[in-house]
């Protein structure tokens, strides 16, 4: 987990997302909500509690194609629910790029996942150590 | 004598029946008639629409001809599943591109993207040009090879399936399955569902809740997985499966 140097920033939920998620960018150690009492968990979750924070994020590795501009921050915690949709809309704000700008998002570095696709899956398919690495780039890398 | 790759023509040729009705608040200039259809299954909503389109647009206003979509009793659909839901008519190469990141994601399941990556441009072309019009033998001539895979193995490296569940918000189910299990055994429709989505399945002696569905048929859990993926999957190359609600006698 720690051979990058780069910090695991909690990635900020989007305002589109459902569910108001909270926006602010912590180490995912203080970031989990989650009440601290431990087996005495909400009824409500769909997830067992001792595991919900491993099971419900994991790492992605963002790396820029061509000429688009990279990010600082490379690696990023992530929800597995986040949409491919809410991610592209993250980076083009981390970027600072205009609404109209287009942001592709690639596996493997073949393929563009459909915008409602949720990450988590991809992670289960494609990931590994781990991490998902995905390319992100302003024009179509691989057609 | 029946071959299964007459399953293949069977899939490929299977139509729905569909009524297209406009919404009732758009302005018409005189009374807009149903159209109906006899639509390919395995195709895109929005690659056969054109006639819907054109149906239409004689008794709207040309000014408010713009943009078209789709409703089911009240339910936008989307257009990038095969058939059946859609959404805003996206230009074909949104869709072009939609169906070979798809092929390309299923082939990097299948052959770790292999066959896919050796293949060239004009294939790739092909497989859509055939899936545009409906041409079996143009589609089937490429498809053909993202079906094989090395005669000492028994299958994909993995299954490309999506399980779509009218019950839960998420998109689909995707997950890492082989075609045959450790001890060399042949992996079926049932043991996919009890190892990914074991909701769908009946508990041994009780009673069944919901339908597997492929095509619009139930496939008999027993099927070899392998089986299935080479003749029931959807030009994508993925399988898709829907789990319904069984409905009340």
């Amino acid at each position: 987990m720690s051979e990058d140097s780069e910090a695991v920033l909690q990635l900020p939920a989007a305002p589109a997302a459902a569910g108001g998620e909270n926006l602010s960018e912590l180490s995912p150690e203080t970031a989990t909500p989650e009440p601290p009492s431990s087996a005495a968990v909400s009824p409500g979750t769909e997830e067992p509690a001792g595991d919900t924070k491993k099971k419900s994020n994991f790492d992605i590795l963002l790396k820029a194609v061509g000429d688009t501009p990279i990010m600082k921050t490379k690696k990023w915690a992530v929800e597995r629910t986040r949409t491919i949709q809410g991610l592209i809309d993250f980076i083009k704000k981390f970027l600072k790029l205009v609404a109209s700008e287009q942001l592709f998002i690639y596996v493997n570095q073949s393929f563009a996942p459909s915008p409602d696709q949720e990450v988590g899956t991809l992670y289960e398919c494609f990931g590994s150590d781990g991490k998902l690495v995905l390319h992100y780039c302003k024009s179509q890398a691989w057609g | 004598m029946t071959d299964d790759k007459d399953v293949l023509r069977d899939v490929w040729f299977g139509r729905i029946p569909t009524c297209f009705t406009l919404y009732q608040d758009e302005i018409t200039e005189r009374e807009a008639e149903p159209y109906y259809l006899l639509l390919p299954r395995v195709s895109y909503l929005t690659l056969v629409t054109d006639k819907v389109k054109k149906h239409f647009q004689k008794v709207l206003r040309q000014e408010d001809v713009s943009e078209i979509w789709f409703e089911y009793e009240g339910t936008p659909l989307k257009w990038s599943f095969p058939e059946k839901d859609l959404l805003h008519c996206p230009s074909k190469d949104v869709v072009e591109a939609h169906f070979m990141s798809c092929m390309k994601e299923a082939d990097a399941l299948k052959h770790k993207s292999q066959v896919i990556n050796e293949m060239q441009k004009k294939d790739h072309k092909q497989l859509w040009m055939g899936l545009q019009n409906d041409r079996f033998d143009q589609f089937w001539a490429i498809n053909r090879k993202l079906m094989e895979y090395p005669p000492e193995e028994n299958g994909f490296r993995y299954i490309p399936f999506r399980i779509y569940q009218t019950t839960t918000e998420r998109p689909f189910i995707q997950k890492l399955f082989r075609p045959v299990a450790a001890d060399g055994q042949l992996h079926t429709l049932g043991d996919l569902l009890r190892e990914v989505c074991p909701s769908a399945v009946a508990p041994e002696d009780g009673e069944k809740r919901s339908q597997v569905m492929i095509h619009g048929i139930e496939p008999m859990l027993e099927t070899p997985l392998q089986w299935l993926s080479e003749h029931l999957s959807y030009p994508d190359n993925f399988l898709h499966i829907s789990i319904v609600p069984q409905a009340a006698d």
